[in-house]
């Protein structure tokens, strides 16, 4: 994103080439615009751009698109990690997103 | 909360674009003032009232209401075409090709914000601009006051807390100064660290957090008589604060549009601990310089 780069070298996203069928879904759908299309296949352009939506690997019609998807959250993933060593009061939601 | 259907804008026929949107009473009214003067049918999910981004990310915005929708709605009987356009920040919960198999509805995602709709109908294409994720200055200072009001609540008895320990040690003067530097602290992570975020060094919201506290310790320091202030708690001054900014300026990454979970998890696993250690050696830092004086 413009003006924004998060952490390099962290984003769990694998694009398996052979499997892509070149619909370009993965391209309209990444709002950082990680892919783009090369020789009618996707190409990752930017992994480190990637805030792991899902998006792509969700609307993916050949499953050649793989990431541990979640939200970028640090109260979320505190609430999470607090949730599944059941501290007590944290069983309800995430804190993100109400 | 705006109930889910299908709503007409303007005298939409069957050849009118279907746009899909959220109940989130936002949504809702944003994607209309959108679209007021055209024909458009206007498609509404039961995401709970909560926003397409995040019902997208629990699924409420997806496939299976999605394809629900359709038919609750009788869309195949209003329209003539086979078509649905959707906001792209839907994507992270919408499976195109699903849609299509299960109901006969082919998905575009258009475009990121619904102000670009218009223009997105007219060209019948997205513009790279309108597929760009943006996050200004003013789209985070708006979310600095919920932020506030939300810390509130952990934030106001710790405070006390620090106020009754420290009044009882060395004062009510010093008590003061501590708990109102400590607000201090959490005020500069919430609402410094965020609104300069581009100006900040790193990549790292824990890093540009701590470098805005220990601006603010510094600025204390000048300006609030630091001289006076004694070597413990200087010392535990410029640990214990940039750790508090640090921690509330990570915590800015639920609000952002850009930071991965894979990111945010490499900057707990590093930087909680430090931040505690930090805490834990202002502690014994104050409270041995109070016996030891």
């Amino acid at each position: 994103m413009k003006g924004f780069r998060y952490l390099a070298g962290v984003a769990t996203l694998e694009l398996e080439s052979s499997l892509c069928v070149g619909c370009g879904r993965c391209v309209e759908v990444c709002p950082h615009q990680v892919f783009r299309m090369a020789q009618k296949r996707a190409v990752v352009a930017d992994r480190d751009a990637c805030m792991e939506c899902g998006a792509c690997a969700l609307n993916c019609p050949a499953a050649a698109l793989k990431v541990d998807a979640g939200v970028g959250c640090a109260s979320g993933l505190i609430h999470e990690w607090l949730r599944e060593r059941k501290i007590p009061g944290f069983n309800g939601g995430g804190g993100c997103c109400g | 909360m705006v109930p889910p259907g299908l709503y007409a804008v303007g005298e939409p026929d069957a050849e009118a674009p279907v746009v899909v949107t959220a109940n989130y009473k936002m949504s809702y009214d944003i994607v209309r003032r959108a679209l007021s003067g055209r024909d458009v049918w206007l498609l509404v999910l039961e995401t709970y009232g909560i926003n397409v981004w995040c019902a997208a990310g629990k699924g409420t915005f997806g496939t299976g209401e999605l394809v629900r929708r359709i038919a609750a709605s009788g869309l195949a009987q209003v329209v003539s075409h086979r078509r649905l356009i959707l906001p792209i920040l839907g994507a992270a919960g919408v499976a195109a090709h699903r849609v299509r198999q299960r109901s006969g509805f082919e998905v575009v995602y258009a475009t990121v914000r619904a102000d670009d709709l218009p223009a997105y109908l007219d060209q019948g294409a997205a513009t790279p601009a309108m597929r760009e994720l943006r996050f200004t200055w003013y789209d985070r200072l708006v979310l600095v006051p919920v932020e506030l009001v939300l810390a509130a609540k952990p934030v106001a008895p710790a405070t006390a807390l620090i106020y009754l320990a420290a009044r009882l040690l060395w004062g009510a003067d010093a008590a003061a100064a501590a708990a109102l530097s400590v607000l201090g602290a959490v005020f500069t992570g919430i609402a410094v660290g965020p609104v300069l975020l581009p100006l900040l060094p790193g990549r790292s919201f824990a890093i540009k957090g701590a470098v805005a506290g220990g601006l603010y310790c510094a600025l204390l320091y000048a300006l609030a008589g630091g001289a006076n202030w004694g070597g413990a708690a200087t010392l535990a001054s410029f640990l214990a604060l940039p750790a508090v900014s640090s921690f509330y300026t990570l915590n800015f990454t639920g609000c952002t549009t850009y930071t991965s979970k894979s990111g945010v998890k490499k900057e707990m696993r590093l930087g909680l601990p430090i931040m505690a250690g930090a805490l834990g050696a202002a502690l014994i830092v104050v409270i041995a310089g109070r016996f030891l004086a």
